[in-house]
């Protein structure tokens, strides 16, 4: 394994800590050098967050560099096309297709891209977009909050840990009630297939 | 001997914890919050919040006194507050070793402004140690109490936000068992400074400066790590971090100790180098010693004086300098996407004043209208109500630091400004040192309303207890100080108490106190929704009755949106329904409510 860099980015409440979290410990216990960093804004009450996820043989910096991520995955839209400058020319972008528009664009003082032009703004930076239906398909399970294992599923076909080993980090730390259904979101993720945009 | 990931916060923590600790203090401040948090989960150690970062420090100076090992942790504009006690213990030295963490946060993550902790070592005469991962964190944790044991000083551990809020690998050691009974010795010449013995420790400081250099020029705590003699670097902190990424064939010298620094260490580093960069966030402080030294480094010129540092921003400062490699591959963010700062919670009680406060002050105009020019004089504090600054509710013209507000408004008041200026404070900010600003103001006889909006805890920082909310650093049940009965005790006559989600009773009370002709109080009570966690049925909003007027947009409730079809709807998810109500008592055509029959 030669180590990768993942940004996970979304809005304050998504759960995006978390889930860089799980892929931290599952990169601690498959042997690597592991260093993680989130910026979170003033506190993080509804403001954009965004985690750095560096892990291999032996790891200096936490942040990623502009441009040096293997994998970005964004649990908003918006959110993808904020940080897609942190992609490699050659990684792999997962976008959640859930928009969250901020205030600013409610009251009309602003606008939120669309569709096509969020996917075009990822495609300046990388042709490996995917979107995929995590929000909907945590819905279809039964709980929305569980978008983040669903998401991490999905992810598990580009992450270079072996996938069995980051399903079991993720139930190790759940509580055992909440186990059974986030194994199914694991794997319902691992079987989507990207929506073309 | 385990491996763990752990934060720096953790990390100091647990080093703390092994090195025998027993006694600490804090204020919660953004980064340095976990740390307290963290120590608080060990049974053996005695930890509180204090009521401010002055208090804290005392708490653990006294606890020194009696030899026992101690830490107080803040953040860097915690340490302003805590300064003059720092400075007396910087004085009278330490008998148990004691540990005074001071979290600096370049690049303004959240915080009022930016500021070099590492001055205060210089203006204490104290060694300061900065950490660049957990593992650091830890090992200069436990190390910092020896220091200062071994130097009678109490030593300033200097992490950042990036260090404190970064994950990384830590091995830990065996842990210490100190067996001291706390006991006070009788020492007026070290613990009472009258003028005379106080100028009796002038000396013993100045010798304690001059034994820590000679300690710093074998510490293991700075270390060269050998590369190419081409370029040297000399860094700290983080900066090692990124600077190591950017210049991986470099010669390091990394200091962990940066105050006092080793004169012969560094000089002879620097003669075994063609070229000397020096390498640190926010002042140029060790560069500002190298050349009070004589020797020949380029720093600030070249990286910026302020602001977070990266391996991008450390790359592309060198690369100008034409020290690198320019890079051309630059990736540049998409500029004119719709911000998203941070807003208050949905059932926030702090959403109802200020909607309140912004429409009796014309701070906010509903969509297609012309906004008037603004009314009041709202001066600010620090705390989740800051947030009440931004759009739509606009409701605050000044933030200076804590506890501010008060003393702000009172002086505009006597500054002879003709309406009565309007302070707004939180509980936990007003029992750190609001309550100071108070006092003067009915001592002195102030017009102003202060609004104090008591939400029962320290929502900030992640809800920590303070000695109104009732509830200890641990958890667990504590004395409770009433707000009220507080206020009133400080002299002011008659403090009203409204609910915060009555939005009548709030505009009452506030046309009432910005009408006397006294210095009025009110107390707008309402429970933190992220702590209590409770959710009611969420509020459902009628199509066919709303006429889509924007009202209920400008309480600045994130459950509020517009759909895709530019409808007004509620998100169901977030919404905590009857414990908040404020989008119903709002909107004029009674299209919000809970529990109707929804026409499909
Ligand atoms: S009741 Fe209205 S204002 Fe309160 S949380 Fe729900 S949507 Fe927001
Ligand atoms: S729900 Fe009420 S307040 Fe909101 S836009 Fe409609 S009519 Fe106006």
């Amino acid at each position: 394994m030669t180590g990768q860099n993942i940004v996970i980015v979304g809005v304050g409440g998504q759960g995006v800590v978390l889930a860089s979290n799980l892929l931290a410990e599952a990169a601690l216990a498959s042997g690597c050098d592991v260093k993680k960093t989130d910026t979170l804004g003033m506190a993080q009450r509804g403001g954009s967050v965004v985690s750095h996820l560096r892990y291999g043989r032996s790891v200096a910096s936490p942040l990623i560099p502009e441009g040096g991520a293997d994998i970005l995955i964004a649990f908003e839209k918006l959110e993808a096309a904020r940080w897609a400058h942190f992609i490699k020319p050659d990684g792999t972008v997962i976008v959640n297709d859930l928009a969250l528009p901020p205030l600013s664009v409610t009251l009309g003082a602003d606008t939120y891209p669309s569709d096509t032009e969020i996917a075009a703004m990822i495609r300046r930076y990388t042709p490996g977009l995917n979107v995929v239906n995590g929000t909907a398909t945590a819905e279809g399970l039964g709980n929305a909050k569980m978008v983040n294992t669903v998401l991490l599923g999905y992810a598990a076909r580009f992450i270079d840990i072996d996938s069995r080993l980051l399903l079991s980090t993720i139930e190790a730390a759940l509580p055992v009630k909440l186990r059974k259904a986030n194994v199914s979101a694991f794997e319902a993720g691992q079987k989507l297939s990207p929506l073309t945009v | 001997m385990e491996r763990l990931l752990l934060s720096g916060n953790e990390a100091i923590a647990l080093g703390a914890a092994h090195a025998g600790l027993r006694v600490a203090a804090a204020y919660p401040g953004t980064p340095s919050t976990e740390i307290l948090e963290a120590i608080a989960r060990f049974p053996d150690v005695y930890t509180e919040w204090s009521s401010n970062e002055a208090v804290a420090v005392e708490v653990a100076l006294g606890a020194s006194y009696t030899g026992v090992r101690a830490l107080a942790s803040m953040k860097h504009v915690g340490l302003n507050v805590a300064a003059d006690a720092f400075m007396a213990a910087a004085t009278t030295g330490v008998r148990g070793g004691l540990v005074i963490v001071s979290a600096d946060d370049p690049g303004i993550h959240s915080s009022q402004n930016e500021q070099d902790t590492r001055n205060y070592a210089r203006l204490g005469k104290v060694p300061c140690l900065e950490p660049s991962d957990s593992q650091e964190a830890y090992d200069f944790s436990r190390a910092a109490f020896q220091l200062s044991e071994d130097f009678d000083t109490p030593v300033l551990l200097r992490p950042t936000t990036r260090v404190c809020h970064s994950k990384s690998v830590v091995t830990t050691a065996e842990g210490l068992t100190l067996d001291r009974k706390p006991e006070f010795r009788h020492e007026p010449g070290k613990l009472v400074m009258l003028p005379g013995a106080a100028r009796g420790r002038v000396p013993k400081i100045n010798e304690r400066l001059s034994k820590l250099t000679g300690y710093a020029e074998t510490s293991s705590l700075n270390q060269v790590i050998e590369g190419s003699p081409k370029l040297g670097i000399i860094t700290s902190g983080i900066s090692y971090q990124y600077a190591r990424e950017v210049f991986p064939g470099a010669s390091f010298l990394k200091l962990g100790l940066t105050y006092p620094l080793p004169p012969n260490l560094v000089r002879e580093f620097a003669r075994r180098v063609d070229t000397l960069l020096v390498i640190e966030e926010l002042d140029g402080f060790i560069e500002l010693h190298l050349k009070a030294l004589g020797i020949t480094v380029t720093g600030k010129e070249i990286f910026p004086r302020s602001g977070e540092f990266s391996p991008d921003v450390i790359r592309e400062a060198a690369a100008k300098a034409g020290f690198i490699e320019g890079s051309s591959t630059k990736c540049l963010p998409i500029g004119g996407l719709a911000k998203r700062p941070p807003l208050l919670c949905p059932g926030c009680p702090h959403s109802g004043v200020f909607f309140t406060l912004s429409s009796l002050g014309h701070r906010s105009a509903l969509p297609g209208k012309n906004p008037r020019p603004p009314k009041l004089t709202i001066c600010g504090d620090i705390g989740c109500y800051t947030l009440g600054a931004f759009a739509p509710l606009s409701a605050l013209d000044t933030c200076g630091c804590m506890g501010a507000g008060i003393s702000q408004a009172a002086g505009m008041a006597k500054a002879g400004l003709d309406e009565k200026p309007i302070a707004v404070i939180g509980d936990s900010t007003f029992m750190h040192s609001g309550i100071n600003g108070l006092l003067n103001a009915v001592y002195n006889q102030a017009r102003i309303c202060v609004l104090i909006l008591d939400n029962g805890t320290t929502a900030m920082t992640g809800h920590q207890g303070h000695p109104g909310s009732g509830v200890s650093s641990a958890g667990q049940p504590a004395a409770r100080v009433v707000i009220e009965d507080l206020v009133r005790g400080a002299g002011v006559k008659n403090p009203a108490v409204v609910d915060a989600f009555d939005l009548k009773a709030v505009r009452t009370a506030l046309r009432q106190a910005m009408t006397s002709s006294e210095l009025e109080v009110v107390i707008v009570r309402g429970d933190c929704p992220t702590l209590t966690r409770k959710r009611g049925t969420p509020m459902q909003h009628d199509i066919h009755k709303c006429d889509d007027c924007g009202a209920c947009l400008l309480i600045g409730c994130s459950a509020i949106k517009r759909n895709a079809d530019g409808d007004i709807t509620i998100d169901s998810g977030v919404c905590v329904g009857e414990y908040c109500t404020l989008c119903e008592q709002v909107c004029p055509k009674g299209a919000i409510s809970s529990g109707i029959e929804v026409t499909p």
